[in-house]
């Protein structure tokens, strides 16, 4: 009976939504409508690039939450270099370009009746869905890691209070404690993160706390910008900082957050500060609009970022499954402003174009000491892959100077990219 | 209904064409990651929107020669063509 009522409704506002639009791309006397869904980098970067494009498209973006708290350099707030408000962003200058802000959560997706369900119940009818939910952590994938023990075992990957937490728990650290971070097994938002905030944890510690000693437990062998964070270490923090890769031992099984004990095959490391930074997958609304695979990220098509299981629906950022291109902010912007581009052209019915994305990303290994990574990526076989002979890390012979430039130009980009996403 | 359709289709290619004119070639987008959009932002790194479309074309064709030194770019120029770069140029000489 009630899901007799279900299928009932279900094909009720299936048939509204086919009376009410037919013909879609060629009815112009009507707005097209596009809903993005999440206001990070990938999506308030898509509903401002998409009213660019194309100002007729009425935009709304669903975001439950006030204000947008960066991740990169909060790493650099987990250390005190910086201040979480530097993270925080409002929506204002987003509305003010005629984007409707739905301050709620999305909860369900109908890829048939071409609606979002937001948390009252109500529904947003769209002709193309643009998801950028972000990251969501894999509670109790790692044994003993729920969300419960966040409390005491700060992740720090979602930046706000986790990233508050994991601060006061170093600065009360006593001089001559172990703080141990634990990194994931791939994919994982911002690949080189766990390695610029053991990077920055080791210059707190050596600073603030010099007798004090910090151990990296890795589920990996190899990791994003390696050669030029291990040069880094022996240079500025030996004897401080322990990498331990899978392959010595480093693969957390189980923690406990009582004892704030991470639990490998061959050791049990009690630590005084522990930051557990664990497995994820892509945010949860993605699941719910069943366009996450197995491996709980998103095929995507890499022209247009429409999803490979769901038509009518982009999925863009961390979320997605992007082949070549890391789960990076960067990236986000770019795949923002290559899918609003795409669907502008689907919605008048013109063929999208080929695409070129780029990625840049710096990481501190100390206040004055960047390194970086660079891609350009294009279309290839159904993936997006990395144009060849291009991109690539800092250099490993470069002198301080390229190193403090670097540095400068780390933050001269955020300030540059959150200008054009939220200023 | 031959003439609907055919009425519909002529402006769709009208609709296609003016989006196509606003849209941004191959990889300029990607560009205002690091290139301030806005004159509001202080960077090292110089706006493109109103530079000389020779002076980019040469500067990104030197970044992938090496002939001028890079932090980033001379790795990201090696990802463009010389078709691509003068299309992103001429796009961004005309922007304000």
């Amino acid at each position: 009976m009630k899901s007799g009522r279900r299928e009932f409704l279900k094909l009720g506002a299936a048939a509204t939504g086919a009376a009410l639009f037919p013909g879609r791309a060629w009815a112009q006397s009507t707005a097209a409508r596009v809903v993005v869904v999440g206001g990070g980098f990938a999506g308030a970067s898509c509903a401002r690039a998409l009213r660019q494009t194309d100002p007729r498209i009425a935009v709304t973006l669903v975001e439950p939450n006030p204000t947008f708290t960066a991740c990169p350099f909060s790493n650099a707030v987990v250390v005190g270099l910086r201040e979480l408000r530097a993270q925080q962003f409002t929506y204002d200058r987003v509305a003010a370009d005629g984007i409707v802000i739905s301050r709620t959560t999305a909860t369900g997706v109908d890829p048939q009746a071409r609606s979002v369900t937001l948390a009252d119940g109500a529904r947003l009818p769209y002709d193309r869905v643009v998801l950028a939910p972000g990251i969501e952590i894999r509670w109790n994938a790692l044994p003993g890691y729920d969300q419960a023990a966040a409390a005491q075992m700060p992740h720090a990957w979602q930046a706000g209070e986790q990233t508050l937490l994991l601060r006061r728990q170093l600065e009360a650290m006593d001089d001559g404690g172990l703080v141990v971070i634990s990194a994931p097994a791939n994919p994982f938002r911002c690949p080189p993160g766990p390695y610029e905030r053991a990077s920055l944890v080791a210059h707190f510690l050596k600073t603030k706390k010099p007798k004090s000693k910090l151990i990296v437990l890795d589920a990996k062998d190899a990791f994003s910008k390696q050669r030029l964070f291990q040069q880094a270490w022996s240079e500025l923090y030996p004897g401080l900082l322990e990498w331990v890769p899978l392959s010595k031992g480093g693969s957390v099984t189980s923690v406990d957050a009582a004892t704030r004990t991470l639990v490998t095959d061959f050791a049990r490391h009690q630590a005084k500060v522990a930051n557990v930074i664990p497995p994820q997958k892509a945010g949860r609304i993605a699941d719910i609009a069943g366009v996450t695979d197995r491996t709980g990220w998103c095929p995507i098509d890499p022209a247009t970022f429409e999803s490979k299981l769901q038509p009518g629906i982009h999925v863009i950022g961390d979320a997605a499954i992007a082949g070549a291109m890391p789960k990076s902010a960067f990236a986000a912007n770019s795949q923002a402003k290559t899918c609003a581009a795409a669907v502008a052209r689907l919605l008048t019915g013109a063929t999208p174009s080929t695409p070129k994305l780029i990625n840049t990303c710096y990481s501190l290994v100390a206040p004055d000491y960047g390194i970086s990574v660079a891609g350009v990526y294009q279309p290839s076989g159904g993936q997006i892959a990395e144009v060849p002979g291009s991109g690539g890390v800092s250099p490993a012979d470069a002198p301080r100077a390229t190193r403090a430039a670097e540095a400068v130009l780390a933050e001269a980009w955020f300030r540059t990219i959150t200008d054009e996403i939220f200023g | 209904m031959v003439r609907f359709v055919a009425a519909a289709i002529g402006f769709v290619s009208i609709a296609a064409a003016v989006v196509a004119s606003a849209e941004p070639p191959a990889g300029a987008a990607a560009c205002s990651g690091c290139h301030p959009a806005s004159t509001r932002v202080t960077s090292p790194v110089p706006r493109l929107a109103g530079r000389d479309a020779a002076a980019i074309v040469k500067a990104m064709q030197d970044f992938r020669s090496g002939t001028r030194a890079g932090t980033v770019m001379d790795r990201i120029a090696k990802g463009f063509t010389d078709e691509e770069i003068q299309a992103i140029a001429a796009w961004y000489a005309t922007q304000k």
